[in-house]
């Protein structure tokens, strides 16, 4: 088994540490912006809660239908707070252990949250884009009001935006130190 | 040459030269590229706020410059049908005074709150000049949050102008009255027994709350308008006085007799001290004092029954009279407070008085005379100089913090530019026409921003398309930052415009409140969600609690309502997002509508007439179902027996 640098290993631990933020700085936002509102609405998705223009978004969205955004509506924000904390304490582990198949393990790892994370998103923007209800005042012919995944798209007069807040941002730059410890690896193991 | 060809000839010469003869008129005023700087571009916002008072109106409106527009109209003294301020129950107790409800009042000028003789811009004061009193509005929310009632006082126009620091607002009374136990005498037993009371109410520094501190037993004069020193001058305040005649009759001509009449220093300072020192005497009065509280949405109206006054025959150093040509009107102090000019309606030339020489005069005892014991300085002692033939009924004056006086001319419709150290004439402009007040951004203060000047006519005529007799008020906006004022803009305004003051809006605009947060509201009958709403009957009470939320009431079906019934509607809008009103109107109501802000709670009171099912609606247009916003209430006859009962959405 190949053991890692002391400076990798340190890249492992700085990745598992840099997904702590996420306890304190919001994950995701949803932005919405239409002809009545230039200033834009925010809605702010945390480990465990919801912050932001939530209300009125809700305001805006009954006319056609949409689930009423609840707390409630998110299972995730019982268990996330713990799986995260798995993922931390697993991060550490392999900066522990400090082999190479500890550092793609948890490479792994953090790549399969991401799409599970990415997936859930997904499922939930189409329950909340497409089970309305059907005795909405504005009802238009085919159409559907599935969120953007990541990105802008246009529903309707609101440009809507989904995309990682600062909490993940951080979190993807800790992966993005994993891709490093890779890198520098592959390339001490060709030179020797 | 005939007779015949004479006479045509001569008569062809009158008409060729006729038009050569008549001087130039206005229309040759604009020059360059006035458009481009008054062009607010869609989006932009103005650079001043302006607060214009509405005269007759009894509101003051908020006007963007250099563009013009009107912004709002902010309501102050006068009912207000268009978002019920006076009808809804909460506004109700704002317009009471010692006689009671009065709808309706005469605004005439504004006072923008000062720290260190610079806007603040925290609130606008406004007098109320038939039924004195003196109005707060919260500039953060534009809307009136307090209003004074002044006793003893008539025709409160000397009002209601403010020291540097806001620490006082005064109210000098124009007509003066008998007061007290000896009311029912004789009109022409007017110099024994009417008096002039100088009002001087205080201001809480902190909140604004206004107290009604002591009043000035003044002659029987007329007082017109007033000015604080500042700066150097912190510590006076001056008002203008005419009818020192003291006439009650005829006053065109009966009080246009003298050639001065004065300018009264007031030192409040002193006036402070005698107070602190008990020299005051209680005076039985009777005054409302109304105020507004943000946290429960409605007002509270309290009357008072005492008052302090000090007697300044008795108490001296507190009153000096300067004489001034002839019935001042406006009287002014420049920025650095050294200077106060007197503008005599009626005179030749404008007396600017010296400060210093003033407070010199007072030292030497460099008196003419005396009124009961008050001392009238000597002119020459006081004056600094006069400005010479500066045009005809100066009424006003401002500054632009660059040494300028501009000095409003109603006779001879035009304002004059002057040098206030040289009193020389630099400039001068026709307004059109017959200008009252003008107003220069922070012109009253000891920091002008000397850019924009506005004239506020009181003649229209031809200005704009004729609108039959009654015309809009006109205003000019002129372009001071340079030697030479030029025309940059002329607008219609609402009501008719006295006093307008206007600051920078980088002042305000980024603490406009946008809407009540609902957790906050402590209106007794708020709601903070839709579960509560209800009708409760009491007697003949019916106490409907209402909610309004994009795009419906709740209740908006009711029944078991009785011919005669008081029907309270208190409404709560639950909408948390700026600009979202709601309004609410029932058919044949005798009052208005209610127009209520995200967050707050309004209560429109409604005695149905007839037996029926009558129609209510949101009126102010607030979604895309907007006009499904309504519901229905059923009347019965008295006595029936039709069940009390609500609901809402309940299909069958």
């Amino acid at each position: 088994m190949k053991t890692l640098s002391n400076s990798n290993r340190l890249l492992i631990l700085i990745a598992a540490l840099a997904i702590i933020p996420a306890y304190f700085t919001p994950l995701w936002q949803i932005s919405l912006w239409a002809p009545q509102y230039p200033e834009g609405l925010n809605m702010k998705i945390w480990i465990d809660h919801l912050s932001g223009n939530v209300d009125t978004i809700n305001g805006v969205n009954h006319y056609i239908g949409m689930k009423h955004i609840g707390e409630e509506m998110f299972p995730e924000f019982i268990y996330l707070k713990y799986i995260i904390g798995v993922l931390i304490a697993l991060g550490v582990v392999a900066a522990w252990v400090g082999k190479r198949w500890s550092l793609y393990g948890f490479l792994t790892l953090m790549t399969l949250f991401g799409l599970a994370i990415l997936v859930d998103m997904y499922l939930w923007g189409y329950d909340y884009g497409h089970n309305l209800d059907p005795k909405a005042a504005i009802k238009v012919p085919d159409m559907t009001y599935q969120p953007p995944l990541i990105g802008y798209k246009e529903l309707l007069n609101f440009l809507a935006y989904s995309g990682p807040d600062t909490g993940s941002w951080i979190l993807m730059g800790g992966v993005a130190l994993l891709f490093v410890a890779i890198i520098r690896d592959r390339l001490k193991n060709k030179n020797q | 040459m005939n007779k015949h060809t004479w006479l045509v000839a001569a008569g062809l010469i009158a008409v060729a030269l006729a038009p050569g003869c008549k001087p130039k008129g206005a229309q040759s005023a604009i020059t360059g590229d006035a458009a481009s700087k008054v062009y607010v571009a869609p989006g932009e916002h103005d650079e001043f706020y302006n607060i214009v008072s509405g005269g007759f109106n009894g509101q003051m409106s908020v006007v963007g410059l250099p563009s013009g527009r009107v912004l709002k109209i902010l309501p102050v003294f006068s009912v207000h049908p268009e978002n019920g301020w006076g009808y809804s129950e909460e506004t109700k107790p704002m317009l009471n005074t010692s006689h009671g409800f009065v709808p309706w009042d005469d605004l005439h000028h504004i006072a923008i709150s000062t720290t260190n003789a610079e806007h603040d811009a925290r609130w606008a004061f406004g007098n109320a000049n038939n039924t004195p009193r003196i109005a707060r509005v919260d500039l953060n929310t534009f809307k009136t949050v307090e209003i004074i009632e002044i006793p003893n006082s008539a025709g409160n126009h000397s009002s209601p102008f403010i020291t540097q620091n806001t620490e006082y607002v005064v109210a000098g009374t124009r007509f003066s009255v008998p007061v007290g136990d000896n009311q029912d005498v004789s009109i022409d037993s007017y110099k024994e027994n009417f008096k002039g009371h100088i009002s001087f109410i205080s201001v809480d520094p902190e909140h604004g709350d206004m107290d009604l501190a002591f009043q000035i037993e003044a002659p029987p004069f007329n007082f017109d308008l007033a000015r604080a020193g500042k700066n150097k001058s912190h510590g006076w305040f001056f008002f203008s006085t005419y009818n020192t005649e003291m006439a009650h009759t005829l006053l065109e001509v009966n009080a246009s007799q003298k050639d001065k009449d004065f300018i009264m220093a007031v030192n409040w300072k002193k006036a402070e001290e005698y107070v602190k020192a008990g020299e005051g005497t209680t005076r039985k009065v009777k005054y409302a004092h109304n105020k507004w509280d943000e946290a429960t949405h409605s007002a509270k109206s309290e009357i008072i029954e005492e008052v302090l006054t000090l007697d300044p025959t008795v108490l001296k150093d507190i009153v000096y009279f300067i004489p001034c040509p002839k019935s001042p009107h406006g009287t002014d102090t420049d920025p650095t407070g050294e200077y106060i000019i007197g503008s005599g309606k009626l005179a030749a030339i404008i007396p600017v008085f010296s400060f210093t020489k003033m407070l010199a005069a007072i030292e030497n005892e460099d008196f003419e005379g005396d009124i009961n014991g008050m001392p009238v300085l000597k002119y020459e002692s006081v004056l600094h100089g006069e400005v010479e033939k500066p045009g005809l009924g100066p009424l006003h004056t401002e500054f632009d913090g660059k040494g300028n006086a501009y000095t409003s001319m109603f006779v001879s419709s035009e304002i004059v530019k002057w040098n206030i150290e040289t009193l020389e004439v630099l400039d001068r402009v026709p307004t059109y026409y017959s200008v009252g007040h003008l107003s220069i951004p922070g012109g009253p203060t000891g920091k002008p921003h000397g850019k924009y000047m506005v004239a506020y006519n009181k003649i229209t005529k031809d200005r704009y398309l004729p609108t039959g007799p009654e015309l809009a008020h006109s205003a000019q906006l002129y372009d001071i930052s340079g030697d030479k004022m030029q025309l940059l803009l002329d607008f219609p305004t609402i009501g008719e415009p006295h006093y307008a003051e206007a600051f920078p809006a980088s002042l305000i605009k980024d603490r406009q409140v946008k809407f009540y947060p609902i957790e906050g509201n402590e209106n007794p009958y708020a709601l903070k969600g839709i579960n509560d709403a209800r009708v409760e009957r009491n007697g003949n009470e019916v106490h409907v609690y209402m909610t309004s939320i994009r795009s419906n009431f709740r209740p908006d079906n009711i029944e078991g309502v009785h011919v005669g019934d008081e029907v309270y509607f208190h409404v709560t809008n639950l909408e948390q997002d700026w600009d979202v009103p709601h309004g609410f109107a029932i058919k044949g109501a005798n009052t208005a509508e209610l127009l209520i802000m995200p967050g707050e709670t309004s209560t429109l009171k409604w005695v149905p007439d007839r037996v029926g099912v009558f129609p209510f609606y949101c009126t102010d247009f607030c979604s895309a179902l907007h006009q499904e916003m309504q519901g229905y209430l059923r009347v019965s006859p008295k006595g029936a027996n039709v069940p009390l009962t609500f609901s809402t959405g309940e299909a069958e």
